[in-house]
């Protein structure tokens, strides 16, 4: 049984058809990486696998249960963690208060005794507080924890989204393009941090991302994707040297690799 | 200092209306001009479960009950209404909650009549001294009741899961959904909480004055108050609420009638020109 398996996901946006017959399956611990040119329909899959979307074909599952059932908010509880390709993260909240929302799925809710502060909410409070000071020790934010996310440069945002989704403490992460914007100091920082994630963490990866040499070293398989068709599937090497990936990108304005 | 605890008082009703209004505006991003409304309905939801030629039930049996019908009532409106209106402009939503006031009032005229009438609460008309100064009770229970909601509306905020899930969810609905948050549960809920308030707010205001279906006209005031304390802020809202209710009874002592009548808004223009985001505003931008 696949981790996550996609069988025939199809959306259309009007006349434009964003996934087109899309299948693929991501087993459990690997890192499993989305490319393809712009507008290839990428953003969209996490969109549909976040249920923002529902497919007008195909069917989704997740531990071999189907997600399609599921609402938007139902996600993070069943395990799946996303970031999003433009930042979205609460602006007038600090980097604590950001990263202690994503404990929300985690709480129990009863609030008279959290007004009356009972023990049993004091233990509670202390554990998340705990799961969230080890993501900021993780991903080095000591330094921004109570700063506010509005006054905070873009590569830091970036990383404080990404501390948020390993907040929830999830068995899937969903990044979309975590590097992009990135200095190549940084970018080489979300390549360890992703290392870790999967070995350290356990949590598997699904990632999409335009630097060609961050999916290398770190995806154990690519999929290339265009006008929302599959083009390849393989090691990164086998992708990167498809002949209808290089077709695409040359057709594209971008080419493989940067 | 008799004007200042009876403005202060009356500050009150205007912050805890203004209080709806701005967690109305945090969720929805649009004006409820039925707030004062809602503060009428929860004052005579009240008066006429307490007063003998109706219900006639003990005041604290009453105060509960219309509590909750008002927290009742705000979610309903939100749920079955409102949310109807999602992808509709602000505009459209603005303008369907002053149509919800006429059909407040409407009621309330219907139900209980047009003439004011006293809430019977065993409060209301009493008075100490000290000294030569006469403090009313309604005034210290208005005052000592809006200060310890605000510290329970504080406290919930910033420790309850809803709490924390109604601030991200006011911040950023798309990222919130993501964080599990059931963001349109949420938001009905926060209208719930709005009813709280302006029921609290009412049954306030009534302890102290007569009330009528027009009394929720004063809601302009309590917006006037919120624009005033920059409409995104819960303190501020409240610091709005008693600028309006300490300026109304010295302008109305020491300046001619229409002039004190204007002295609020007159205010309010002049903190629009000069703090258009309000007294409270940190520069912070609005994210599209
Ligand atoms: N909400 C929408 N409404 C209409 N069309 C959309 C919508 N979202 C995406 N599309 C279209 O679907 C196609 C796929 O877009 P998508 O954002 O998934 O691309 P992408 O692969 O993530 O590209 P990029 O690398 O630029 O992020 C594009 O043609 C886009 O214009
Ligand atoms: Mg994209």
């Amino acid at each position: 049984m696949s981790f996550l398996k996609l069988t025939d996901v199809t959306l259309k946006f009007g006349g434009v058809t964003a996934v087109d017959n899309v299948s693929f399956s991501v087993e459990k611990g690997e890192v499993f990486s989305l490319v393809g040119p712009n507008g290839a329909g990428k953003s969209t899959i996490f969109n549909i696998l976040s249920r923002f979307y529902t497919p007008s074909h195909g069917e989704i599952t997740f531990e071999g249960k189907s997600i399609l059932k599921k609402q938007s908010h139902e996600i993070a509880g069943i395990g799946i963690a996303r970031t999003f390709q433009n930042i979205e993260l609460f602006h007038q909240a600090s980097v604590l208060q950001n990263l202690l929302v994503a404990r929300q799925t985690h709480r129990k809710s009863n609030p008279v005794s959290e007004i009356l502060f009972s023990p049993f909410v004091k233990k509670e409070e202390y554990r998340h507080r705990y799961a969230v000071e080890k993501v900021i020790d993780f991903l080095d934010l000591q330094s921004y924890r109570e700063k506010f996310i509005s006054g905070l440069p873009y590569g830091v945002r970036k990383v404080v989204e990404l501390g948020r989704a390993l907040a929830i403490e999830p068995k899937l992460l969903l990044l979309d393009e975590p590097a992009s914007g990135l200095s190549v100091e940084e970018t080489q920082d979300v390549a360890f941090w992703i290392e870790d994630i999967k070995k350290v963490m356990g949590i598997t990866v699904l990632m999409v991302e335009h630097d060609m040499h961050l999916v290398s070293s770190v995806s154990d398989r690519v999929m290339a994707l265009a006008d929302g068709k599959m083009l390849a599937l393989g090691t990164p090497d086998e992708v990167k040297n498809h002949p209808a990936v290089i077709e695409a990108y040359l057709g594209g304005s971008e080419e493989v690799g940067n | 200092m008799q004007l200042v605890i009876s403005g202060l008082a009356m500050g009150c009703v205007y912050g805890l209306i203004a209080m709806g209004f701005v967690l109305i505006y945090k969720a929805t991003e649009a004006v409820n001009f039925a707030q004062g409304d809602m503060m009428m309905l929860g004052a005579f939801i009240t008066l006429g479960l307490t007063n003998d030629q109706y219900m006639a039930l003990p005041f604290w049996i009453s105060v509960p009950i219309a509590i909750s019908l008002m927290g009742c009532l705000g979610y309903l409106l939100d749920s079955l209404i409102i949310r109807r209106m999602f992808g509709q402009s602000q505009l459209a939503v603005v303008i369907l909650t002053i149509a919800l006031g006429f059909v407040a009032r409407f009621l309330a005229g219907a139900i209980w009549g047009h003439d004011p009438q006293s809430l019977e609460s065993p409060i209301s008309g009493q008075y100490f001294r000290i000294s030569d100064i006469v403090i009313g009770v309604p005034e210290i229970w208005i005052i000592g009741i809006t200060i310890s909601l605000t510290v329970v509306l504080f406290v919930f905020f910033a420790k309850t899961k809803l709490g924390v899930a109604m601030q991200a969810a006011s911040q950023n609905q798309m990222a919130a959904y993501y964080m599990g948050i059931p963001v349109r549960r949420v938001n009905s809920l926060i209208w719930a909480l709005s009813g709280i308030v302006a029921a609290i707010a009412g049954i306030l205001f009534a302890s102290k004055n007569a009330i009528d279906p027009g009394t929720g006209l004063l809601g302009i005031k309590a917006f006037a108050a919120a624009v005033i304390g920059g409409l995104g802020s819960l303190p501020g809202a409240l610091l709005g609420g008693l600028l309006i209710g300490l300026i109304e009874p010295f302008a109305a002592r020491y300046l001619e009638g229409d002039i004190a009548r204007i002295m609020p808004y007159l205010v309010l223009v002049l903190i629009l020109i000069f703090r258009p985001h309000g007294i409270l505003s940190q520069v912070q931008k609005k994210k599209v």
